[in-house]
């Protein structure tokens, strides 16, 4: 019998629902935390930031207009496809990472829990955030929190897996579109996430992932007039710097990097860094005997 | 122009052996060239040329049942500031508007050197009465209209009747007094490239003073490949006659790519005698905003977006 030859997976960039290779055609070498070659990565260009960031923009409109209840269903499925390719995101975050067998699974079986907590979320954030506020006079005042818009995120650089579902999976529960910058050292489980989000119910364009140089990639983005936020949390000390004075030109919201323990309970605070309060004051009268507005 | 080829139009056997006569087009050669000339890369200090250039070309168009003064009045105050934060960006050639529309758009415009163009002839099928196309185009005229685009009886020219095509052409040439004449083949219905060139060769005779693919309103607008094939017929006719005429793509051009992509055919094909807005038009709307994005980015070095230009 003859012997099988090697299929190779060429792995690809996830661009408004598409794999395409970078734009530039240039592609970097890919090792495991021992330095042996895994695959080759895209090196993105700006030209693919820039063609990303209209992916999220089209996007956008449908995605922060599907009911919150829709995208909680959404964001579940994703988990449900995770579960499906368990072994093999466990394979590639164990090399990618340079943990055993079973400590990669925990990661990734962590990384499938926080899709499903994100899941909960999106129909509960606006209870949490948002509601009647009381006001001196005859109105009715209500706010309600509202997606930022197109959201650039700078993945985690060590936590290759659980870390980009962590700073990911909280943009687009509340209804932002995301262009993601994958770790540079390890990209393969991000780009592989791409394959899961794309059978996941996931419109096109809601999530787009990069990979390449942070610092290539980061400033077009940080520049871009038609990106509304940047999460900085993989960047490192100056290149956060450079990244924020960029970012406040058009006023970005930005959220700054800080040490984060990517096992621990995440809390809302990253829900909510990428959200917009509405008010609305409605006139009516007064109701009721005691006077009350509402 | 009708004297030089008198012969040609003396009768419809005449005029269609000249048609038929005509070298066929290699369809396949056609395309391959169109997509050759498309991969040219146009940066830096020529891409700041095409994209003024580009800019300084556009029929601004809005050609909608729904359109109402304010909006043309919009419109044209686009067309003479494009963009409110930078003066120097050039104005459009000229703004586009159904006939009753011209005398909203002319006042909306007037002392900026910006034209009114008008469609007319029952735009956009053209199945109307010669005397209802002729009064459209009289109406628009007499209410300031600088252009006509004017659209060709496709009924007429599918069934081979090209007299017919070639008499309403001169008719409305006539009708148009001063006003430059575009004539519209509406490519997209004209099924095959010999027929395409076919309808040029016949706009050209008539008098036409720009012949221009499509009206935006049917699927296949206009394409590398056909307005390659116009703008070789206007090199030709030029050759042949002196007589030098405009040509101008519309429909379906959204992007500055693009755009940049159409001048390069027309540098290469009609020639540098071309790259002026008085022989070469883009009939767009949303192509205006991408040609500012992109002179923003030029400009500034980041890139802009669709909340720094005009929604219209």
């Amino acid at each position: 019998m003859s012997e099988r030859l090697t299929v190779f997976k060429t792995y690809k960039l996830y661009v408004g629902g598409k794999f395409p290779r970078s734009e530039s055609g240039r592609v970097y070498e890919v090792t495991d935390a021992k330095g042996r070659w895994l695959a080759n990565a895209p090196l993105s260009s700006r030209k693919d930031a820039r063609d990303a960031v209209v992916a999220a923009r089209k996007a956008f409109g449908g995605w922060s207009g599907a009911t919150a209840y829709n995208r909680g269903q959404v964001l579940y499925r994703i988990a449900e496809m995770l579960e499906g390719r368990r072994e093999q995101f466990t394979r590639e975050v164990a090399d990618a990472e340079g943990l055993s067998k079973s400590k990669a699974a925990a990661v990734v079986d962590a990384a499938i829990d926080r899709w499903v907590w994100y899941a909960g979320w999106t129909d509960k954030i606006a209870q949490i955030v948002g509601g009647a506020n009381p006001v001196a006079g005859p109105y009715l005042n209500l706010s309600t929190p509202e997606p930022t818009g197109v959201v650039a995120v700078v993945a985690p650089q060590e936590s290759s897996f659980l870390g980009l579902v962590s700073v990911l999976a909280p943009v687009i529960a509340t209804g932002n579109t995301a262009v993601v910058i994958a770790s540079e050292k390890a990209p393969l489980p991000a780009l592989s996430l791409g394959e899961v989000l794309a059978t996941s119910d996931v419109p096109g364009g809601v999530v787009n992932i990069l990979t390449g140089k942070a610092a290539e990639i980061a400033a077009p983005l940080a520049a871009h007039q038609d990106v509304n936020a940047i999460d900085l949390t993989g960047a490192g000390a100056d290149l956060a710097r450079d990244l924020e004075i960029a970012a406040a030109d058009n006023l970005k919201r930005v959220l700054r990097p800080q040490p984060v323990d990517w096992s621990a309970d995440p809390g809302t605070h990253r829900l909510t860094a990428f959200l917009e309060t509405k008010t609305v004051w409605h006139p009516t009268g007064s109701l009721g005997a005691s006077g009350s507005a509402y | 122009m009708s004297t030089a080829f008198a012969d040609v139009t003396a009768s419809d056997s005449t005029l269609r052996r000249f048609l038929h006569g005509l070298p066929g087009v290699d369809a396949v050669g056609l395309e391959a060239r169109a997509a050759s000339l498309g991969t040219r890369s146009i940066k830096t200090t020529a891409k700041a040329y095409a994209i003024d250039l580009a800019i300084s070309m556009i029929d601004l168009t809005t050609l909608e049942g729904a359109d109402t003064p304010g909006k043309v009045r919009a419109l044209g105050a686009k067309a003479v500031n494009p963009d409110p934060t930078d003066r120097e960006t050039p104005r459009t050639a000229a703004v586009c508007v159904y006939p009753d529309m011209v005398a909203t758009a002319k006042e909306a415009v007037a002392g900026s050197g910006v034209k009114v163009a008008s469609v007319a002839t029952a735009f956009p099928a053209g199945r109307a009465a010669i005397e209802v196309k002729l009064g459209d185009v009289r109406e628009a005229v007499a209410a300031g209209a600088d252009e006509i685009d004017m659209v060709i009886d496709r009924g007429a020219f599918l069934s081979g009747d090209y007299m017919t095509v070639y008499e309403q052409i001169r008719a409305v040439k006539e009708a148009c007094g001063t006003a430059r004449l575009k004539v519209i083949f509406e490519t997209g219905e004209l099924s095959t490239y010999d027929n395409i060139k076919r309808a040029s060769w016949i706009g050209m005779i008539a008098g036409a003073d720009f012949i221009k693919t499509s009206t935006g309103k049917v699927g296949v607008n206009a394409t590398p490949p056909n307005t390659l094939l116009m703008l070789e017929a206007v090199r030709d006719f030029r050759a042949q006659t002196g007589v030098q005429i405009g040509v101008k793509p519309a429909g379906g051009i959204r992007s500055t790519k693009d755009a940049v992509k159409f001048l390069v055919l027309v540098n290469e094909t009609a020639g540098p005698d071309w790259l002026d807005n008085h022989w070469f038009r883009f009939g767009a709307s949303s192509l205006l905003n991408d040609l500012l994005m992109q002179r923003q980015k030029l400009a500034t070095g980041r890139y802009s977006g669709p909340d720094y230009v005009t929604v219209d």
